[in-house]
């Protein structure tokens, strides 16, 4: 067993896990963690995505040593107490999301393309939403959810 | 249908039809907190990964599970033999498809297994990486049988039987024949014959098919948390296979990660899992991991189809044939059989025009490849691509544009109700506005320039078309008159709690689509509340009324009239308990925005949540003879019609790149009319994620098999599905003509995108190739098929 201690939505938190336990294993089921999905464990599907030091990485991919010490915020952390993440809240106005199940990793990709980029062309954007498959939408109200929200977060629009 | 005691649902005030409101379940999925089968953890829960088939075709000779007994953690390993002790098998047959066969399956093979991926022992553990090590250690004799892979030669002589006892591999066949096909075809100036080719494909819901069965042998009961469609139709089956009474059985389907009519079937590990539990008396979870999802969910579309056209040189269509065959897997999926897509095919095909002829066959054959069934559209797609290839094929031929062909040949949109030529009843489609409308939203003259302006350049652009019907709200003509317990009915059973606000309980489910939010927008403007006020609960076979679940685009247009209906029978009861209160006729007061009002001028009287402090707590102080009722179930199944078809048209904007075959999606349009749209927001998303589904049928997606039905890309970096940078801008409108078979008029409109894009996206990529000679009737259009219709494809130079 390997002890991992992580920073996981801004909180330390410590796991003894088998070694070859990966990130979103711990997360689902030593933390309780489960807006995380397992959709296909080998990096095809992005439903697993959360952000480990800002930046966003498959977390079926990653072992949860790997992470050792690092920050990690997964979509239960997003919001705060007080307000929604402006992709939240673009993302339930529009009904961005069908089923939901790919929703955490979408916005959380989304959510490093607009840290990085705060300004992204449509094309940005689906190229930053390459690795995560939904299934459900025809993605036009994804890709307008994250353009919204790029607005909102940079002032130009007022969030109502 | 007026509403005697007050105003149609569609004059309600604050009436939420039409609106496009947020889900109420958006804000919980977007913070992480759906709750799908495998967020759920249960006391002494164990997990149970199945050892599957290697072989497509294998005698089982023997099995040694000695050494998984004893690995690590595992609490037990059963064979099929030992869990048919425990379960029942089924035979996927329906009785109006004349002459279906299938023969009895298991959960777990017992002598043989028939694809590849069949589960063939469970082994049960503590933790699923103990089950999955365990599995490792069963060791199964196989003896190699011959795989009978071809759809186009199982019904050869020489073709192995896979089921001796049914005598071939026929599992179902139709024909049918209207009008003078010959004499049609022999007036005909023109006679375009083309056979089309649809590769299998699959649904691929982000979440795998799920289960976590819990039995409680205390009381006899068992719990199942399921991802599935329909909840009633799985408490039947897992208690008739396990041999339980249904009231010995709860289906609870919380989040379900997509469907797409993947989860509506009977799975073998899924029930399998069920009677593991019942066993065990532990729960039991069953998550399939993404090649199991590859291998064992059903597949769909696997058709080859010869098909005909005759067309005079004005334009009329004089006749149409087609002959198809296509290849099911080993068995009739259970119960809703493995027929139903050819079946709708040749109901289907034509069937959008006023045509005087139409022979059609087909043939539904097993073969030893995962089996196929019901998918988003079921046979929609394959029709429309058939029939409206074959139009704008004829067209090209007597050099008359493809437009004009269609207007000549669709049924005037004042000439319904008719029946098509396959018999089936429409109540009134709008195929000339939808046409027109397309036109007006597509720029149409001008997008044709820029193709012709880019084509001097040696861009090659295409614009292709597809009208469609769709079939939605099904009656009992689908399945249960075939004597399969599906339930077409539906209901919905609405109370009204102590504070005034609406719990709404009813048989529909929600996979996504919105299905909470159109009932709750239904029934908040059927009693006269704010939308917040409203609490709709889905999937629970102990809680709502039975239902058939959502199904065929269904949940709208039947949940959403019962719960019209229900909404409606509560505020009538309602206002009979205003009415004593304020000693008024129930029938001057209305409920508007919450409160109890004057019907006549809309002055407040009083709050609902005062009707439920007198009634709950308070019942003395209302009349002796008097007994309230702030409760009220109804039921709707349709009566008017087998099915309430629907109708649209697509356009579809593309660019080939003639030397990689690679297709550019540029435009997609979609005029569709489901009658009244509850939700536009909703509905709009709903069209477009179907267009994107039937996009990646038609250019992307294909289980490959080996000659030996080895499943050649069980995985999503070989099995291609549209991911956002691929799809092209697609525009919705809609034509509203409202069914007058219920109150709210709403049809389905699930799968009026996935039915017409293939049929658009084919049309536009010939259009494209026109001038180079080459012409395509295969999906999926892979650069590979666009290059050998282009005679670029030379096997010998790749190599």
């Amino acid at each position: 067993m390997t002890d991992v201690t992580l920073t996981v939505n801004g909180k330390e938190r410590s796991a003894s896990v088998p070694p070859e336990t990966t990130l979103l294993e711990m997360l689902r089921s030593k933390l309780n963690l489960t807006g995380a999905k397992l959709g296909c464990d080998v990096g095809d599907c992005g439903a697993c995505t959360v952000l480990v030091a800002g930046k966003s990485v498959n977390a079926c991919l990653m072992l949860a040593v790997q992470a050792n010490g690092r920050d990690v915020l997964t979509i239960e952390g997003l919001a705060t107490a007080e307000a929604f993440h402006p992709l939240q809240k673009t993302f339930e106005e529009l009904a961005s999301l069908q089923c939901g199940f790919c929703g955490p990793g979408i916005i959380l990709s989304a959510k490093t393309l607009l840290d990085e980029n705060p300004d992204p062309t449509v094309q940005e954007i689906k190229d930053a939403l390459a690795g995560n498959l939904c299934r459900c939408t025809g993605y036009t109200k994804i890709l307008e959810g994250v353009v919204d929200a790029a607005r909102i977060m940079n002032g130009k629009q007022d969030a109502a | 249908m007026s509403d005697q005691k007050g105003l149609s649902i569609h004059d309600r005030p604050n009436s939420y039809i039409g609106r496009s409101v947020p889900r109420p379940n958006a804000k919980r999925l977007m913070q992480g907190r759906g709750t799908y089968v495998d967020d759920i953890k249960l006391k002494r829960m164990t997990h149970v990964v199945f050892v599957r088939s290697p072989h497509a075709h294998a005698e089982i000779v023997s099995i040694d599970k000695s050494a998984a007994e004893t690995s690590p953690g595992v609490v037990s390993v059963v064979t099929g033999a030992e869990m048919a002790e425990s379960c029942e098998p089924w035979v996927g047959v329906l009785t109006h498809l004349a002459g279906m066969k299938s023969a009895p399956q298991h959960c777990l093979a017992i002598d043989r297994a028939c694809w590849q991926g069949e589960p063939i022992v469970a082994v049960v553990a503590e933790t699923r990486a103990q089950a999955e090590d365990a599995a490792d250690l069963v060791a199964i004799d196989w003896k190699v049988l011959p795989a009978v892979t071809e759809m186009r030669t199982a019904l050869d002589p020489s073709t192995p039987v896979i089921h001796p006892d049914l005598g071939d591999n026929l599992c179902w066949q139709r024909e049918f024949e209207e009008g003078d096909v010959d004499g049609g075809f022999a007036k005909s100036d023109a006679v375009v014959e083309k056979t089309f080719t649809f590769g299998r494909h699959t649904g691929v819901t982000l979440e795998p098919r799920a289960i976590l069965a819990d039995y409680d042998p205390g009381e006899e009961f068992l719990t199942v948390y399921q991802s599935t469609q329909a909840p009633h139709m799985l408490q039947n089956i897992i208690a008739t296979q396990l041999g339980l009474e249904e009231h010995r059985v709860r289906v609870i389907c919380k989040d379900v990660g997509g469907s797409f009519g993947i989860k509506v079937h009977t799975y073998p590990d899924e029930i399998a899992t069920a009677a593991l539990s019942r066993r065990l008396n532990r729960p039991v979870k069953f998550i399939a991991d993404r090649l199991e999802s590859f291998q064992t969910d059903i597949h769909a579309r696997d058709h080859e189809i010869k098909a005909r056209i005759g067309i005079s040189n004005d334009g009329t269509i004089n006749a149409m044939e087609i002959d198809d065959v296509t290849g099911v897997g080993p068995y009739s999926m259970y119960p809703r059989t493995s027929g139903i897509e050819a079946n709708q095919i040749v109901n289907l095909v034509g069937s959008t025009y006023d045509i005087p002829a139409y022979r059609a066959k087909c043939r539904v054959v097993f073969q030893n490849k995962t089996m196929m069934c019901q998918y988003r559209a079921v046979g929609h797609p394959i029709a429309m691509v058939v029939a409206e290839g074959l139009v704008e094929l004829a067209a090209a031929e007597i050099g008359m544009d493809a437009l004009e062909v269609r207007r000549k040949n669709l049924a005037a949109d004042d000439s319904y109700p008719r029946k098509s030529i396959t018999g089936m009843s429409f109540e009134s489609l709008s195929h000339h506005a939808a046409l027109d409308r397309l036109l007006e939203m597509m720029d149409y003259d001008n997008l044709r320039a820029e193709q012709a302006a880019l084509r001097e350049k040696g861009i090659h652009r295409g614009i292709g078309f597809a009208t469609i019907i769709e079939v939605t709200n099904p009656s009992p003509a689908f399945y249960g008159v075939g004597g399969a317990r599906i339930a077409a009915q539906d209901g919905c059973t609405i109370r009204l709690d102590a504070k005034g606000n609406i719990h709404c309980a009813i048989g529909v489910t929600e996979q996504g689509q919105g299905t909470e939010s159109v009932i709750a927008q239904v029934a908040a403007t059927a009693v006269g509340v704010p939308m917040d006020r409203v609490r709709v609960l889905t999937g629970d076979t102990d809680v709502t009324p039975y239902g058939g679940g959502t199904w065929a685009s269904r949940a709208a247009g039947i949940g959403g009239e019962a719960a019209g209906l229900a909404g409606r029978a509560l505020r009538e009861n309602i206002l009979e308990v205003a009415g004593i209160m304020l000693q008024a006729e129930p029938e001057t007061l209305d409920i508007r925005n919450g409160q109890v009002v004057d019907m006549a001028d809309g002055t407040e009287r009083l709050g609902l949540d005062e009707i439920g402090r007198v009634v709950y707590y308070r019942g003395d102080t209302l009349p002796k003879d008097f007994q309230a009722e702030l409760v009220a179930t109804k039921h709707y199944v349709p009566k008017g019609y087998p099915f309430a078809f629907t109708n649209g048209i697509h356009a579809s904007y593309l660019e080939v790149d003639t030397n990689t075959g690679f297709v550019k999606l540029l435009k997609h349009w979609v005029v569709e009319d489901c009658g009244t749209v509850i939700n536009p927001m909703l509905v709009d998303e709903q069209v477009r994620g179907g267009v994107v589904q039937g996009l990646g049928g038609a250019f992307y997606e294909e289980c490959l098999y080996s000659p030996e039905g080895q499943l050649l890309n069980g995985n999503m970096a070989d099995y291609l599905v549209p991911m956002a940078g691929e799809m092209p801008d697609i525009i919705v409108d809609h034509i509203e003509n409202p069914s007058t078979d219920s109150e709210l008029g709403a049809k389905g409109a699930g799968e009026a995108g996935t039915a017409g894009s293939p049929a658009a996206a084919l049309n536009a990529v010939n259009d494209a190739l026109r001038p180079l000679g080459a012409t395509l009737s295969v999906n999926p259009m892979t650069p590979e098929q666009v290059l050998r219709a282009l005679g670029k494809f030379r096997l010998s130079k790749l190599r």
